[in-house]
């Protein structure tokens, strides 16, 4: 937990000073007609560098006790995270549609290792629905890929 | 004259086609609230692409509406599963699951029910009478006045809000800086773009609500390694009027609790401390403090009214002062701009038949989610038993369409997994998201608040001091903000240091 905690907190705090180059950048000051773009950013990123640095100091005088999260419960976690990121990179190439039933099946039958009967009806029958509600009942269009450009959406 | 106005709101609300977005939106609504990793605030947020082409007042009761079943749906999964599906309904799984296994998952749950119903009737009484006088009131504010009120909802954050106050700022702060990216409209200038031309449109906080609270929960919880063991019940007619039988002994405790809900609620993060003060009032009031914790009803009651009435409470300064209380009034403020209204005072003026309209639907919202809640609870309890590697990627495909509809942008669906990471990291550090969130919607109003206030004095921050109004309310802030300061040192004089923290 510490460790991560200095981490984080050194991120914040870096973001921070990027923010403060960027105000200073604008103008902290007075312009002709009120505040200048940067002075906004410059407040807040002065209270970010000290409340950061201040929960830095605390985490430093904590000694370590419990680890911020286990080998083995990060498993699961990375389980869910890789295949949701392909999924994303997917998109850009197959449309949604065809991403997110990939998608499913494949963890269905990855992590959950459900009968082919199941993966398939549920990777299919999901964006179908999916599909029928977005496109056709709400008109909100989704990313398309070549597959719904071969049946003519 | 306020009777009037809601007569003419009922007949707005009662039509058939709101009757069935009401339906749709609680039964949505419970779904959302059953389910693991999707909340109101993101129910909310996801459904809000598809509201675009509603008109305003169907369009606001659906959200609400689904916001109040997920409030119902909350308490199903505290009972039944021991899971507080929300985290003001920790408190309820304290007696509601013990009751559920001594065979009484029914009536704790009748009692969940009707208790959140009527701190919910409560509050919407309140706001039906106080909300016109409040924007009345809020009218004649300016922009010091504005700003102080966001003060005001961020210092009580950190004052009130329990958890460490430091990284209670560092939320606040984040929220305010990603609110900045991009074009400032005051002097056309482009903030922290740093050159990228997809950071020039800044960071949308519905995908950020979406990531935080949708994609963030769904990673805790597969790291807490959830297994859903539910109780079945058994939920009958009979059930129902025999608990009802037995609620009014606890009057008392609906009042208090629905009090303290009122009161925490309209100010931002009020229901979950509520909830849990509710619950200690009434173990302290109870002849019975014993049985607490062990299945007692009325450690269910309270939470519960406590929680509603904080949940519905929060809507009165979204309508009022246009600065929403909870996460979720967050998402439905943004969807009021979207639709083209300017959430606020001038609301009552402008566009009276979306505010009374949206009064009254909260009436029969609430209403018609207790009779369905109560009749189909087994239904919504057999969601949870849909196996958890078909659940959580369809959660993350919905959040995904959720953020994608939002601007019809790709880059938002890589936000929503950075936020979603990002949630994952600070609630496991204990950085609460709310606060970022609000900062987040707040941003641009707060500044142009603090610019317009700064030009009106010359540059002179006595302008939050020496207005009366404004003043008052400065103070009140800088209070909680002092607070976290002040509370250890006002024990040391006390004479007893080591006071537990409160919730």
């Amino acid at each position: 937990m510490r460790a991560a905690d200095i981490t984080t907190a050194s991120v914040l705090l870096l973001l921070g000073g990027v923010v403060l180059f960027d105000a200073a950048r604008l103008g902290i000051g007075w312009g002709t007609d009120g505040p200048k773009s940067g002075f906004f950013p410059f407040c807040l990123a002065v209270v970010l560098i000290g409340a950061c640095g201040a929960i830095l100091v605390q985490a430093l005088r904590r000694s370590a006790q419990t680890p911020f999260v286990t080998r083995e419960r990060l498993a699961p976690v990375l389980t869910v995270l890789w295949p949701a990121v392909a999924m994303v990179a997917l998109v850009h190439v197959a449309g949604l549609y065809v991403a997110s039933a990939l998608y499913l099946g494949f963890y269905m039958r990855w992590a959950g290792r459900h009968g082919w009967t199941a993966v398939v009806l549920c990777a299919v029958g999901v964006p179908v629905l999916t599909f029928v509600v977005f496109e056709t009942w709400f008109m909100v269009p989704m990313p398309k890929g070549p597959v719904e450009a071969w049946l003519g959406y | 004259m306020g009777l009037e106005n809601l007569f003419h709101g009922f007949q707005i609300a009662v039509t058939p086609f709101n009757l069935f977005i009401t339906v749709l939106g609680i039964t949505l609504g419970t779904i959302i609230g059953v389910l693991p990793g999707l909340g109101g605030a993101n129910g909310v947020a996801i459904l809000l692409p598809l509201t675009f082409t509603m008109p305003p007042t169907s369009a606001i009761i659906l959200l609400t509406s689904l916001y109040w079943g997920a409030l119902f749906g909350g308490a199903i999964t505290s009972v039944l599963f021991n899971i507080p599906g929300e985290p003001w309904s920790v408190a309820t799984t304290f007696d509601g699951y013990p009751l559920a296994r001594q065979g009484q998952g029914g009536q704790a749950l009748t009692a969940a029910f009707t208790s959140s119903f009527v701190g919910a009737l409560f509050s919407i009484v309140l706001i039906t009478f106080f909300a016109p006088l409040l924007a009345e009131i809020a009218l004649r504010f300016g922009p010091p006045e504005f700003f102080a009120i966001q003060l005001l909802t961020f210092s009580s954050f950190i004052g009130l809000g329990g958890g460490d106050p430091l990284k209670s700022l560092v939320s606040i702060v984040l929220g305010f800086i990603l609110a900045a990216v991009g074009l400032d409209i005051v002097t056309g200038q482009l903030r922290m773009t740093f050159g990228f031309v997809d950071l020039m449109k800044g960071f949308d906080f519905i995908v950020a609500v979406i990531g935080l609270f949708g994609i963030g929960e769904i990673l805790l919880s597969v790291e807490e390694g959830l297994s859903f063991k539910g109780i079945r019940t058994s939920m009958n007619l009979r059930v129902v009027l025999d608990t009802w039988k037995v609620l009014p002994r606890y009057a008392r405790t609906f009042v208090r609790g629905a009090f303290i809900g009122f009161w925490m609620g309209f100010k931002p993060g009020g229901a979950t401390p509520a909830s849990f003060m509710s619950y200690a009032f009434a173990k302290r009031f109870s002849k019975h403090p014993e049985r607490f914790g062990k299945g007692e009803i009325e450690g269910v009651v309270a939470p519960e009214t406590a929680a509603h009435a904080a949940g519905v409470a929060a809507m009165l300064p979204m309508i009022t002062l246009g600065i929403p209380g909870s996460p979720t009034a967050a998402v439905m403020m943004g969807g009021l701009i979207i639709w083209g209204l300017q959430p606020g005072p001038m609301l009552f003026k402008d566009n009276p038949d979306f505010v009374w309209g949206l009064i009254a639907s909260m009436y029969t919202g609430n209403l018609i989610g207790v009779l369905m809640v109560l009749a189909f609870v087994p239904f919504f309890a057999s969601i949870l038993r849909i196996p958890f590697a078909i659940l959580t990627p369809l959660i993350v495909v919905i959040c995904a369409i959720g953020s994608y509809a939002v601007h019809n942008s790709m880059i938002d669906i890589w936000y929503m997994v950075i936020f979603g990471v990002v949630g994952y990291v600070f609630k496991k550090l204990d950085y609460p998201l709310a606060p970022l969130v609000l900062a987040l919607v707040l941003g641009d109003l707060a500044e142009n608040a603090l610019r317009q206030s700064l030009i009106m004095s010359q540059g002179s921050l006595a302008i939050f001091v020496t207005r009366p109004i404004a003043g008052a309310i400065t103070a009140v802030a800088l209070l909680f903000f002092a607070l976290p300061v002040l509370t250890p040192w006002w024990r040391r004089l006390r004479g007893n240091p080591t006071v537990a923290h409160e919730t």
